[in-house]
């Protein structure tokens, strides 16, 4: 039996000591959530089981040399219900998150695996509904499924329908983006409007529905990443900010680097119909899901360069700055309010839930 | 959102807290009771905008906060057992009970449901008629009245495997039970906004006069908070100890009729024990017995339950205004937002959770050095009326 | 407890002998039960909590509201209290003898409630 290595610790709390996973012996949906008990369970539980881990594991895709080529390599799992939405489907989705966790290294994605987990009993028509948006949102991202797998599993297990998508890509050459680079004095930009797609997935889900004129903004962002690699290939910090939305991700790339983020909330740009659904829902914009957005942090002399030439493509037209990494606090997230107070934007626990209070 | 985003106006913000300080020329300190308030103070940053003379304490106003343990192992309970689908608000899902939370109910094969209101509850008791579905009926005086015609409506439409396990507290004898200790250090108090828009403000002036404090009914936007903080101020400063609406467009005195007839015929008055605080005479309701049939209490047998709170946890004297969160033991260290050790440390406005986001670091109220394009650009969006 | 928002009423409608509305939250349209707010009539805005609406939201007051914030300050500077004014501004207590302009006594924080039995 391999000896255990034993991996540092990301220390997402600065005044405790993460125990490892002291709430529960057993797995619940926050583990799920993107938030703090996720980062746990990974840091906790699977990284020390694999050995000779590279402490960038918690980024979205790694960067391996395989013969001399640098590859960047991801993988990512879909249990979106449902499966339908506004503005998608599990099929799109699978293609996009995949091939925007690999455009978040610098790379175009080349070629994808797509597993899919079939609960017995689900209707055909939809299977073949999803695959053809899967082959579509391919052939848009210009990428090739090259291998698959398929499993059915009793009824009662898998939800309808699970896909897992595995990608590669080549990283051009000059390119080293990864959350450790973030750097004091870094310009933190968002691609466009937050919100969107956890909204319009949450808009049709059953307990919560309600009327919106909304759509998720699944899309895939290769070209976005290309285009802004043109203006530099300095690029310190890519990230696409998916479930635990905004707040997730920076507090994460925080962490990794230890840096401090400071965020000017004006600055962060909110549909209307996003705020108006966390008003009533009583949730917060900066945690809710992202399938179209990346947040960028820059060199402050590259910003304005790429900032503008984000702005001159169709899915970066929204592009705003929106803060800067610090010298203090490092590691934690701070927002001035539109008051000009100042809050903690924390990771979240675990998934964010509607509240009456 | 109208008649919302006019009320988190920043011009308007200064203005108030210009008067505020302007008034103010001695300590105070200023207790809002509701949770949603100390929420949107977190929120938006509020007290650190607040002249320092001015201090805000966080009262028992989170019903989350102040669930006994016994009903939340009740809860507990009852989520457990086969068959049963139990609906919740989201905000007791992470409430610890003696041993578990429902999210480890459900983890362990519980039908446990986050609904947005309690008609989705009855709706889900109807699709499977043959399941007992419960309702976790929580909160204030605000959330009784669509509880209570969840109830009604139940029985009306003979809707019978649906039942609500009912644990509703009541504002004005907690304000009473605060003001009676006598380490008590509150000279004034923010009432609950939408707690009285449904009991109206009749029930303050006896509380205000008897214990000589300014009671302001608040809402809950920045504008509406800062409101209520700046007539408490004018109060105190002249020596006043009235009750003020400082919530009209939603508050009237007799507050709504409808809802306090359904509260009279659905619930009765008992006394009940506040979580950390211990029992408060009258501040609770029940469902009243021509309703016993849908009172979850009641249709299952849950006795014997042996209940345990941490004894490192000090959450009823925060809850009381009597010390603040960094000022027990465990706060920070074993007691965190991702480990509490109470319910003031679970929900976004539990008292101690709000403090330990804004004390872990010592942030200055104006966050400097941001970029001048940040700025630009935000004064720009703000020129553009909707995006996306 | 709290959360409550207001939205427009833009549709009503009768479900299991219940009055509902279709409710627009500027966007996001949800369902709401009427029956607390009998006199709610189509275009009016309600403050709804958890599916209900509590409260027909006085428009009117709302504006009101708002118009007396944005006067604030300029009220004051004509009619305020000048010694307490003066006295802010130059960093020191107001003068003795000049009071507060309503009278009565202000109380210290942090001492016991007068008149309070223990």
């Amino acid at each position: 039996m391999a000896e255990l290595a034993t991996a540092p610790a990301p220390d997402f709390d600065g005044w405790t000591c993460p125990v490892p996973l002291r709430d529960s012996p057993t797995v619940v949906m926050g583990h799920g959530g993107g938030g703090a008990m996720s980062a746990e369970l990974v840091t906790h539980l699977f990284l020390p089981a694999f050995a000779g881990q590279s402490p960038d594991a918690l980024a979205d895709s790694a960067v391996v040399d395989l013969g001399g080529q640098r590859i960047a390599f991801s993988t990512d799992s879909f249990v979106v219900k449902p499966l339908f939405f506004p503005g998608g489907d599990i099929g799109a989705l699978a293609v996009n998150g995949t091939v925007n966790d690999l455009a978040m290294s610098g790379a175009a994605a080349r070629y994808l695996s797509a597993g899919f987990i079939l609960e017995e009993g689900t209707d055909l028509a939809s299977i073949a509904a999803i695959a053809r948006q899967l082959g579509a949102a391919a052939r848009r991202a210009g990428v090739r499924v090259a291998t698959g797998d398929t499993k059915v599993v009793q009824a009662g297990h898998g939800d309808g329908v699970y896909i897992n998508t595995a990608g590669i890509g080549l990283v051009p050459d000059g390119v080293d983006i990864r959350p450790r680079r973030a750097a004091p004095g870094d310009v933190i930009i968002v691609s466009g409007p937050i919100g969107l797609h956890g909204v319009a997935v949450m808009s049709v889900r059953e307990g919560l529905e309600f009327g919106a004129e909304i759509e998720s903004d699944c899309a895939p962002l290769h070209d976005l990443v290309a285009t802004m690699l043109g203006v530099t290939t300095d690029i310190h910090v890519l990230r696409d900010p998916t479930r635990g939305g905004l707040g997730t991700s920076l507090n994460e790339i925080a962490a990794a680097a230890r840096v401090g983020v400071e965020v000017v909330e004006r600055a962060v740009p909110v549909p209307d119909v996003v705020a108006n659904a966390c008003a009533f829902l009583g949730l917060d914009p900066m945690y809710v899901a992202n399938e179209g957005k990346l947040v960028a942090f820059v060199a402050r002399q590259d910003a304005d360069a790429v900032l503008a030439v984000m702005r001159s493509h169709p899915l970066g037209a929204g592009a705003a700055v929106i803060g800067e990494c610090v010298t203090g606090h490092p590691g934690l997230v701070v927002a001035r309010t539109g008051l000009g107070g100042t809050r903690v934007i924390d990771l979240p626990i675990g998934e964010q839930l509607p509240r009456i209070c | 959102m109208k008649y919302l985003d006019e009320f988190s106006d920043p011009a308007l913000a200064r203005r108030l807290l210009d008067d505020i300080r302007r008034t103010v020329t001695r300590p105070w300190a200023i207790m809002e009771v509701c949770g949603g308030q100390t929420h949107s103070i977190i929120r938006h940053g509020l007290d650190q905008l607040l002249p320092a003379e001015v201090e805000l304490v966080h009262g028992p106003g989170c019903p989350v906060c102040v669930t006994p343990l016994e009903t939340i192992d009740k809860a507990l309970e009852i989520a457990s057992r086969k068959d049963v689908i139990f609906c919740s608000f989201g905000d007791m899902l992470r409430v610890p009970g003696s041993d578990r939370d429902l999210f480890q109910v459900k983890s362990a094969g519980g039908d446990v449901r986050v609904v947005y209101s309690p008609m989705d509850a009855l709706t889900i008791a109807r699709e499977n008629p043959s399941q007992p579905v419960v309702f976790f009926g929580i909160g204030f005086e605000t959330t009784a009245p669509p509880n209570a015609m969840t109830v009604y409506q139940a029985k009306k439409l003979g809707i019978s495997n649906f039942s609500l396990l009912v644990s509703h507290v009541r504002v004005p004898p907690a304000i009473e039970a605060i003001m009676s200790s006598p380490r008590c250090r509150v000279q004034a108090f923010l009432a609950a906004g939408h707690v009285c828009t449904v009991m109206g403000t009749s029930e303050y002036p006896p509380l205000a006069a008897r214990h000589r404090v300014p009671i302001v009914v608040t809402g809950f936007e920045p504008l509406d908070i800062l409101e209520g903080i700046r007539r408490t101020v004018r109060q105190l400063e002249a020596g006043r100890h009235e009750v003020e609406n400082a919530y009209p467009r939603a508050v009237r005195e007799e507050g709504n009729p409808a809802a306090l007839a359904m509260l009279r015929d659905v619930f009765e008055v008992v006394d009940r024990p506040w979580r950390g605080i211990g029992m408060i005479g009258g501040s609770g309701w029940r469902l009243a017995a021509q309703y016993r049939d849908y009172d979850a209490e009641y249709r299952f047998d849950v006795a014997g339950l042996r209940v345990s709170e941490s004894t490192a946890c000090r959450s009823g004297e925060v809850l009381q205004g009597l010390i603040k969160p960094h000022e027990c033991e465990a706060f920070g260290q074993q007691c965190t937002p991702r480990n509490p050790l109470g319910a003031t440390m679970v929900s976004s406005e539990g008292a101690c959770a709000a403090y330990y986001l804004y004390r872990r670091l010592q942030v200055p109220a104006q966050v400097d050095q941001v970029p001048a394009q940040v700025d630009a650009d935000a004064a720009q969006r703000e020129q553009v009326t909707s995006v996306g | 407890m709290c959360l409550a928002v207001p939205g427009k009423v833009i549709e009503i409608f009768e479900r299991d002998g219940t009055t509902m509305a279709h409710v627009d939250f500027g966007g996001v349209r949800k369902e709401a039960c009427l029956e607390y707010v009998p006199d709610m009539r189509l275009g009016d805005y309600a403050i709804v909590h958890v599916g209900f609406a509590l409260q027909r939201l006085d428009e009117a007051t709302a504006l009101e509201t708002l118009r007396l914030f944005r006067e604030l300050g300029e009220l004051d500077m004509e009619f305020g209290d000048h010694w307490g004014r003066a006295a802010a501004d130059a960093g020191l207590p107001r003068p003795a003898g000049t009071g507060t302009p309503q009278g009565g006594q202000a109380r210290q924080a942090g001492t016991p409630m007068e008149g309070i039995r223990p």
